[in-house]
């Protein structure tokens, strides 16, 4: 019997082992298609660990329960003539492999608990950011550091057309957006997840994060990328339409490529506040107002105003009618509806360069413009 | 026999007045078989749409009805009616019972179910469309920012908790008060016990489901804001009642099919389940575990680390009893005498499958790990090697089982077999290769994803449209058996087959133990 066993070991080992290898062999690139990847963090890697020691205990405990299972099958069928025994039940045979299992999971709990310890340790973090989740886009805020505060919203940049077959889809399609969040390497980063409507989970793979964004509720999670690179993840919690369509992109750079960046955003927020006080010509206007169509109105207004989950806004009664109905549905959406309040996604400039471009694209000619302190005003009431 | 002798009533009224608990059985397994192809149905649209990268079929908001309807009428309509159905058949035959304790509630807990399907199938053609948050319809997704159908779906959820409770009710009765003589708690097939354990948790859970269903009610219509954080509310809350009654759920689906199985697995084994004592108690301890263990579905929502670790460990400890059911049903293969019988194949399918999905459940109840799972593919696979390898593969076993016994014909075995190879094989086609996707880190409920997941999706949509295609065989098989399979007249259908519903004639008659059989005390369980 003791030969018996140990001769099931080996045929056990064999399996396990191809199995392992396979895996070991896939997680040898940096991100794998059949099995997790440990990422570029510590945690992530512990992460990892932990998923590779369950697994492998899971198949050895298989393929030993298999192996017998399957041996019976072989051996003791009643078409090779074999009469069937009638014990039914041994005591000790039963306690052993109810107490077995339990120090095995006893074993697990270890390192399971010091890895999630160290995931819950949130101190010592050397820069924040505000990850808030919104149908369907996410948004960026920097927090403490000096200057102006940095901002930013990440909207999927797959282009429609890749989405509906009609062009050739792109490397990274559906996991590419207009602008990625960068993060210095080698810093503890703590991010403080939340939402704007919905329940979203924001998840990035190899810096091994997935936290829930809770509407009203702010979520702790840190990470330390160790090494440069554009890592991609995706919402993971159902937030409606387009919960697919809602990629993250996070770009990880040298401290030195950081803090030029950063500067360059503070800049540009800067920037952003001085034109609040100035007048644009309708050219002007049209111009910006065209980009930030496209990357916040298309979707659902359509690539020529035509409509689609949104109204048509070629030749559309708000369109073409008052303005300050107008702006006032830009700002505050339509409740209940998917038109989004966007007053607080756009800054008063493209705010005011959007709602002029509608006015005067598409065939509507109105030939009026709205200037941000329009916007600004229209805001305070 | 008793004075008073009638067959069934002619016509249509038989089936609407009925309160025969083999009638209601058959109406409950054929329904639930109608609502599995429903849902099967919305499955192969999921399936097809993923076939490729890119939006070919469907749009995301029809998509995610999809999704949404597939689980609901999968988990309400076709799993969990059809373990009521077989219970409705087979318990009273199994402790020697002339029927369930209440007959009348019985016909009403059925007669509710396909009002309120056919209600909420019509969800579909409303005004923005049907129920789209998911079957677990986290707020405020399916409040705040639900469609109109939010409202049906809520009464829907309600009349089959009813329907289910008084299910539960009525077997819980059964099995207390009408055991014959001489059937003790300790004799009945484990069948039975799992039911009963079973009906417990269904009592225990419903009503909490409805409590949840009633806030989001009150959210959505009368300005409460019990998930919403503007009012003092929480959307975490949702989640909280929502898998206080969801973990055991998928107990009370998983349980009783660990019943068939410990029937099926003896009978062509032909010897007794090994360790039938350790059976129940294993049986007892995961419908207490399932209680404590809810929030291992929330581990990313934010929950304090203390949380994390109680649902951690409480979640692992669930391994234990699992693992001394699977260790029992491989010992009583063990030195047996087998045989291959298409029930036999499903429940051997069942039982490495069903094994699988344990050991990814495992994987999943590991906090730190569930980080990266959460959400993913991973789960998908998951908890399809679990409901489908699980509970539909022991059903499936289940009606070929006793098929022969109701109707007095036996299928034919070559096409019974036939299914379950096209099913075995299509269903790991389906699920296995979604493991692989969830780890490289494809989220669930996508209508659309990117191109490194696509071989594997195009591979699982193959599957999936085998293992459908196979169901369509077992109906051609079931319709022939009923309508030309070859006639029997053994009592004991099957040589190894131990219990009272093998000592009745066959086909099993209208009525049966009208006066109660005699129980040998020295005879164990069955």
């Amino acid at each position: 019997m003791v030969f018996k066993a140990k001769r099931l070991g080996m045929l056990a080992l064999g399996p396990v082992l191809l199995l392992m290898s396979v895996f070991a062999m896939a997680a040898g690139g940096e991100v794998s298609e059949v099995n997790m990847s440990p990422g570029v963090t510590e945690v992530g890697q512990k992460i990892y660990d932990l998923h590779m020691v369950i697994l492998g205990i899971s198949t050895i405990i298989g393929v030993l329960v298999f192996g017998v299972m399957f041996y019976s099958i072989y051996y003791h069928r009643k078409s090779r003539g074999h009469k069937a025994a009638t014990f039914h039940e041994s005591t000790k045979v039963e306690i052993a492999w109810t107490v077995v299992p339990f120090f095995i999971l006893l074993a697990m709990a270890v390192p399971a608990t010091t890895t999630l310890l160290d995931i819950y340790d949130n101190d010592d973090a050397e820069l924040d950011v505000v990850v808030t989740g919104y149908q369907w886009k996410w948004k960026y805020e920097y927090l403490n550091e000096n200057g102006e505060n940095v901002s930013f919203f990440s909207n999927l940049r797959t282009p429609q057309s890749e989405i509906d077959n009609t062009e050739a889809k792109g490397e990274h399609y559906l996991l590419e957006v207009d602008e990625p969040l960068v993060l210095p390497v080698n810093t503890k980063v703590r991010f403080l997840v939340t939402a704007n409507d919905v329940i979203h989970s924001w998840w990035v793979p190899a810096l091994a994060v997935k936290r829930d964004a809770v509407p009203g509720f702010i979520n702790e999670v840190w990470t330390n990328a160790t090494k440069e690179g554009v890592y991609r993840g995706q919402c993971a919690e159902l937030c409606g339409r387009n919960h697919g369509f809602m990629p993250i992109v996070v770009n990880v750079v040298s401290k030195d490529e950081y803090s030029q960046w950063l500067a360059a955003k503070q800049q540009e927020a800067a920037e952003i506040k001085e034109l609040m006080a100035q007048t644009f010509t309708l050219d002007e206007l049209m111009v910006r107002g065209k980009t930030i169509y496209e990357t916040n109105c298309l979707a659902c207004h359509g690539a020529n105003g035509e409509g689609g989950v949104g109204l048509p806004i070629a030749g559309s009664a708000v369109a073409t009618g008052d303005l300050g109905h107008h702006l006032d549905i830009g700002i505050n959406g339509v409740p209940g509806t998917a038109m989004q309040a966007f007053g607080g996604q756009l800054n008063d400039v493209d705010m005011a360069a959007v709602i002029t471009y509608q006015r005067n694209a598409f065939g509507n000619n109105m030939g009026d413009t709205i200037q941000p302190i329009d916007v600004y005003n229209h805001k305070k009431g | 026999m008793g004075d008073h002798h009638h067959g069934p009533a002619k016509g249509f009224s038989r089936w609407l007045f009925t309160t025969n608990h083999k009638d209601i059985g058959t109406m409950y397994l054929w329904f639930s078989f109608s609502m599995f192809i429903l849902g099967g149905t919305f499955a192969m649209i999921i399936r097809a749409e993923l076939f490729q990268p890119g939006m070919q079929l469907v749009d995301p908001e029809f998509f995610n009805q999809m999704t949404t309807l597939h689980g609901l009428v999968m988990v309400f309509g076709a799993i969990m009616p059809s373990f009521v159905g077989l219970a409705n058949w087979m318990i009273p035959m199994m402790i020697g019972a002339p029927d369930m304790a209440l007959p009348r509630m019985n016909n009403w807990s059925f007669w509710i179910l396909p009002p309120t399907f056919l209600l909420l199938a019509s969800t579909l053609f409303m005004e923005g469309g049907a129920p789209q948050a998911g079957w677990t319809f986290y707020a405020p997704l399916s409040t705040t920012y639900a469609g109109p159908s939010v409202t049906y779906f809520i009464f829907c959820i309600h009349v089959l908790g009813l329907s289910s409770i008084m299910g539960s009710i009525n077997i819980i009765a059964t099995v207390m008060n009408m055991r014959a003589p001489g059937m003790t708690y300790m004799k009945m097939p484990l069948f039975v016990w799992t039911w009963l354990i079973t009906a417990f948790l269904l009592v225990a859970v419903m009503p909490v489901l409805a409590g949840a269903v009633t806030m989001m009610l009150m959210d959505v219509h009368f300005g409460t804001s019990f998930f919403s954080a503007a009012g003092g509310g929480d959307p975490v809350l949702f989640q909280h009642v929502f898998w206080f009654f969801g973990h055991p759920e998928v107990y009370i689906i998983i349980l009783p099919a660990f019943g068939v199985v410990s029937q099926i697995i003896p009978a062509f084994s032909r010897k007794p389940l090994f360790g039938y004592d350790s059976m129940v108690y294993a049986t007892a301890s995961i419908a207490f575990l399932s209680f404590i263990v809810w929030a291992h579905h929330m581990y990313t929502v934010g929950m304090p680390v203390s949380g994390e670790l109680f649902f951690m460990y409480a979640t692992m400890l669930i391994a234990v009893p699992t693992g001394v059911k699977v260790f029992n049903w491989v010992s009583t293969m063990w030195r047996g005498s087998l045989t291959f019988e298409t029930p036999m194949l499903f429940s051997i399918g069942f039982l490495v499958l069903f094994t699988i999905g344990g050991f990814t459940g495992l994987m999943l109840s590991i906090a730190p790990a569930d980080f990266q799972y959460h959400d993913s593919y991973f789960v998908v696979a998951h908890f399809h090697y679990v409901m489908v390898a699980g509970a539909v593969f022991s059903m499936t076993a289940a009606v070929y089982y006793w098929l022969p016994k109701w109707c007095g014909r036996m299928y034919n075995e070559t096409m019974g077999k036939t299914h379950f190879w096209i099913s075995f094989i299509g269903f790991n086609l389906t699920f296995f290769p979604q493991h692989f996707v969830g780890l490289a880190g494809m989220p669930r409920r996508i209508p659309d994803y990117a191109l490194q997941f696509a071989d594997f999706n195009m591979m699982s949509s193959i599957g999936a449209f085998i293992y459908g295609a196979s169901q369509i065989l077992w109906l051609y098989n079931v319709i022939a058996t009923i309508v030309a399979g070859e006639k029997i007249s053994d009592e004991k259908v099957w040589d190894g087959a131990e219990g009272l519903e093998w000592t009745i004639p066959t086909p099993a008659p209208y009525h049966t133990f009208e006066t109660p059989p005699k129980i040998d005390p020295a005879h164990a369980h069955s």
